[in-house]
């Protein structure tokens, strides 16, 4: 009950922002230099049709106008038509594209928390031991690890050398797609681990001190319930907030990672209309990435809330 | 209140023997305990008092075998029905002390997993490690929650730490300790953190169980006047080290320290909750690097040369032969501490 | 850190002095790492004689080691560790440039934002909200992209996304800086406001930001790294670290070192980096 007024009153914080993105992304189109319309038609058009082209495009009409029908027309999911392929509409270009680029995000952070966990807490439960030494080091390398190129480095050390895993595309079927999605959704993981564990450890040993793990240990409760049961629950909660921020940072190194894979999700698709010079097309993308991380965000902010009853009982 | 007062030593549940403890620090080993020696027997309520810092907790988790880390037992024995625990493997010892001892801490808030129903927490042990089913388990958390004097147990059963006030809470934090079916309670200002209305009932509560099911009771706490109403023995400590220790009416009326006698003197006001004890002028040192002699020497208005000649620290001896109570202070026969204040405090208790 | 029981023995400063001294080897090892490699960069044509864009299609594809090439040559016969030393200096610089402006912005902004609140808090925080809903790489190459390829469209496009994080980094400072004793006093003592911020509050509030922008110049150098990687940063054939690993790529079975070596180098500033902000942290904690 409290739960649903929270997601109510979170969800209205959300409109502000979905204008504030979409007013962004128009703004995109005017910050190319030049004329959109001569660059459609080509330098040689004549005045009148550049005119005529302008008044289709609603060019003419004053600057919050030209907004308020991009963000109707958004609404109503037409994003225009790219300039790349003549006549193909970008929303079906765009959304098309949608599952691998999921697929990738929801995997990638799965196979992050598997791997994080695990040290986190082996590191956390000995604090200053050789292995959490170990542990420690991930951050201090990993901070500088671009993650297209982890993906090049997992290519060529587990598709190219040891011939184990499909390097490129996305497969055909669900067997395909989970054998194509792992190399690619590694790397992304791979590329979050060092925030993430960074963060989870050092929650982890702020709680691990904590008065309420003492009372645990008293219980006489078992390692293994003290560390999961009381700790991990706790650390996770402050942890989870991590993983939102880094996850909308992910969100966006997918557009290299799925170049190094062929993988035809979106990001492969922005990289594309970049060759291209396909502006609409760039400009849907960036506006698809920005409605993904606010989603990402809220769904963190209501997992934090679901697992912290401080947060929704307010 | 139940009668305080108890004849012949029963076999100590628990005890310690010249227990040290030391903290590792960047600038040195702390020493926060300096051998301790005290003992709690079944029923038995003993008090455990002194200033912020002189190592009362650090003592508490000791006995607990829960020191915070990098805190270590560096000597000394620790005795279960007189068996040395310390020499035991790390988990067998630890599997003993907690199936036999609890603790009560300060603040409630902390002292609770915020993210998980007080209820959980307190049939987590009969569910988990006696064996029950969680039927059984919800059932012994209510009938808990209803020793402790909690109203209306089964919608409280459901909440989470902040929701409930603190005295509810701390009475979460008994229960929870009730849960193991202890033989001691270790109880840490299980009420400093409360109001004054709400401490008495939490005591009441605590004294109740420890009559109830024979537990043995090691209260801390800043307030003389808590301990000396609960407590059959007091301990003193200072700077690390058990100072003065004896039965509460004797220790409290004629102190044969002038450490005691210090604290019992600065109790003016018997409403105030924070800090009574600070008003004894000078610090307590730095037990980093511990000076010679007695530790309460620079404080001290009778301190001599013969208080620091002896660089070890001075050992408890009886105050009188064979006797129970015992001080830390070589001087305590040449001076007197009987003084006007401290019977007119223990007057105005006894009243 | 809430339960440590006080008094805490009082710490003895010359002590303190000496040992922060011996044990902050994290900051010096990252400073000497971060400042050999600097050197490198701006030393690269004292290094090596050889001129990073010069093919010799008759020298191509040596491995490693060869003679008169320490790290081989790439598919035209181009010298890597020149390549790799002169692309040093274009991530390096264009890294550390990207930083500046959006600390300064940023800091501004958020000792603003911080000190007088009110609408104009509002309107930055709603500003930031906005910005931060872009995933950091999109947004960069959406800007970049609109404003055309080269280092002067990275610098805007990332001092238009990085402020964000100096904003809300010093903002929170100050909420906490202006309620303290030595803010109160220097307010009711009557001191023109601009001076308070500058001379009281700034010096307070900075150190963290500036621990921020050492992990910030690795992620500026990421980005760049990752639009040359997509063909956006750094035009071909200035020899750059992104692009080298894009062109690496191609001939990874036969030559696994091209696009290895760059992206080691990245790894490497990263790790000098990440200590010289571990470091820093660890001495400011000490203080
Ligand atoms: N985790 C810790 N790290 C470092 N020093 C500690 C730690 N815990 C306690 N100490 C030190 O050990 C000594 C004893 O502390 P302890 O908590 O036992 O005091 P206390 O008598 O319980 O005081 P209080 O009445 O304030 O609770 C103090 O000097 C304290 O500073
Ligand atoms: S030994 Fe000396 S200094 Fe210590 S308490 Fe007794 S009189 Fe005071
Ligand atoms: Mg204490």
């Amino acid at each position: 009950m409290q739960y649903a007024l929270y997601v109510v009153r979170r969800l209205l914080t959300l409109v502000p922002v979905l204008l504030g993105i979409t007013f962004v992304v128009f703004l995109l189109l005017k910050l190319i230099p030049g004329d959109p319309a001569v660059t459609l038609l080509g330098v040689h058009a004549t005045p009148a049709s550049v005119a005529e082209l302008h008044k289709q495009m609603g060019l003419d009409k004053p600057l919050y106008q030209q907004y308020l029908s991009f963000l109707g027309h958004a609404l109503q999911g037409n994003l225009g038509v790219s300039y790349q392929y003549r006549g193909v509409s970008v929303s079906s270009l765009v959304f098309g594209n949608l599952a691998p680029t999921l697929w990738l995000i929801v995997v990638g952070m799965f196979f992050a928390i598997v791997i994080t966990v695990p040290l986190a807490m082996i590191s956390a439960n000995k604090p200053g031991s050789a292995t959490d030494g170990a542990v420690r080091a991930i951050p201090l390398i990993g901070i500088g690890l671009p993650s297209f190129w982890v993906g090049v480095m997992l290519i060529l050390l587990l598709g190219l050398k040891v011939k184990i895993l499909p390097v490129s595309g996305f497969g055909e079927g669900f067997t395909g797609h989970v054998q194509h999605i792992i190399l690619p959704a590694l790397t992304i993981a791979l590329a979050q681990l060092p925030i993430l564990i960074r963060s989870l450890r050092a929650s982890m040993l702020e709680v691990l001190v904590s008065d309420y793990i003492v009372t645990a240990k008293a219980k006489g409760l078992s390692r293994s319930r003290v560390m999961f049961g009381h700790a991990l629950r706790n650390a996770g909660v402050a942890s989870v907030t991590v993983l939102g921020v880094n996850l909308a940072y992910l969100i966006g190194s997918t557009v290299a990672v799925e170049k190094v894979f062929a993988l035809n999700g979106v990001g492969f698709e922005m990289y594309n209309a970049i060759l291209g010079r396909d502006l609409p097309v760039v400009q849907a993308i960036t506006l698809i990435f920005a409605v993904l991380v606010v989603m990402v965000n809220l769904l963190t902010d209501l997992a934090h809330a679901a697992l912290d009853p401080r947060v929704r009982l307010g | 209140m139940t009668a305080p007062a108890q004849s012949g030593p029963a076999a100590p549940v628990l005890e310690a023997v010249d227990l040290h403890v030391e903290i590792p620090l960047p600038m040195g080993q702390l020493k926060a305990v300096r051998g301790v020696s005290l003992s709690v027997g079944a029923g038995e309520a003993v008090g455990l008092v002194g200033e912020s810092g002189c190592g009362k907790s650090i003592t508490l988790r000791a006995l607990l075998g829960l020191l915070p880390v990098p805190a270590r037992v560096t000597g000394g024995a620790l005795l279960l029905d007189g068996v040395d625990v310390l020499g035991m493997a790390e988990r067998r010892r630890q599997r003993a002390l907690t199936d036999a001892i609890s603790m009560v801490f300060q603040d409630s808030l902390t002292a609770l997993n915020p993210v998980m129903r007080v209820g959980d927490q307190i049939a987590e042990v009969p569910r988990r490690r006696l064996g029950m089913s969680k039927a059984e388990a919800h059932a012994r958390a209510i009938d808990l929650m209803d020793q402790v004097g909690i109203p209306e147990p089964e919608q409280r059963y459901r909440a989470y730490p902040h929701q409930l006030s603190g005295g509810m809470r701390q009475r979460i934090c008994i229960a929870i300790a009730m849960s193991t079916e202890p033989r001691v309670i270790l109880a840490d200002e299980p009420t400093t953190a409360l109001d004054v209305t709400i401490q008495a009932q939490v005591l009441a509560v605590i004294d109740k169980l420890r009559v109830e099911r024979e537990l043995g009771l090691v209260l801390v706490s800043h307030d003389l006047a808590v301990v000396s109403q609960t407590c059959s023995r007091i301990y003193v400590m200072y700077a690390g080290r058990v100072v003065e220790a004896g039965q509460s009416l004797p220790l409290l009326t004629r102190s044969e320290h002038p450490y005691t006698d210090a604290l019992l003197r600065s109790v003016p006001d018997p409403d105030a909750t924070v800090e009574r004890l600070a008003s004894i002028p000078g610090q307590p040192p730095m037990l980093v690097d511990v000076p010679p002699g007695c530790a309460f020497a620079p404080r001290c208005t009778f301190a001599r040369d013969v208080c620091t000649a002896d660089p070890n620290p001075p050992e408890l001896e009886p105050v009188s032969v064979g006797g129970s109570h015992t001080t830390a202070c070589v001087r305590h026969q040449d001076i007197d501490l009987a003084s006007g204040a401290v019977s007119a405090f223990v007057a105005e208790k006894e009243a | 850190m809430t339960t440590l029981p006080a008094p805490l023995p009082t710490f003895d400063a010359s002590t303190i002095r000496k040992r922060s001294g011996e044990r902050n080897i994290t900051l010096y090892a990252g400073l000497t790492l971060f400042a050999l490699i600097v050197l490198a960069a701006v030393f690269a044509p004292l290094l090596t004689s050889a001129d990073p864009l010069q093919q010799n299609l008759l020298q191509a594809r040596l491995a490693p080691g060869s003679p008169g090439h320490l790290l081989g040559t790439d598919d035209l016969g181009r010298d890597v560790l020149s390549r790799i030393l002169y692309g040093a200096r274009v991530d390096l610089r264009v890294g550390v440039l990207a930083v500046v402006t959006p600390l300064v912005i940023g800091s501004i902004l958020g000792l603003l934002c911080g000190w007088w609140g009110r609408w104009f808090d509002t309107i930055v925080m709603r500003l930031v909200d906005i910005v931060v809903a872009f995933p950091f790489y999109v947004l960069v190459i959406a800007l970049v992209f609109a404003l055309g390829q080269g280092t002067k469209s990275i610098y805007i496009a990332i001092s238009a996304v990085g402020w964000v994080a100096y904003c809300r980094i010093v903002r929170g400072q100050v909420l906490v800086a202006k309620e303290q004793e030595y803010a109160l006093a220097a307010r009711a003592s009557g001191l023109p406001t601009w001076r308070i911020l500058l001379r009281h509050l700034l010096p307070n509030v900075i150190l963290q930001a500036i621990v921020y922008a050492m992990s910030d110049i690795v992620l500026s150098i990421l980005a760049i790294v990752t639009l040359s990687y997509l063909g956006l940063g750094v035009a071909p054939p200035s020899p750059e670290w992104g692009s080298m690993i894009a062109e690496g790529q191609n001939s990874l079975l036969t030559q696994w070192y091209l696009a290895t070596i760059p992206g080691l180098c990245v790894v490497v500033v990263g790790l000098a980096l990440a200590l010289i902000a571990d470091g820093l942290v660890n001495q400011f904690n000490k203080r």
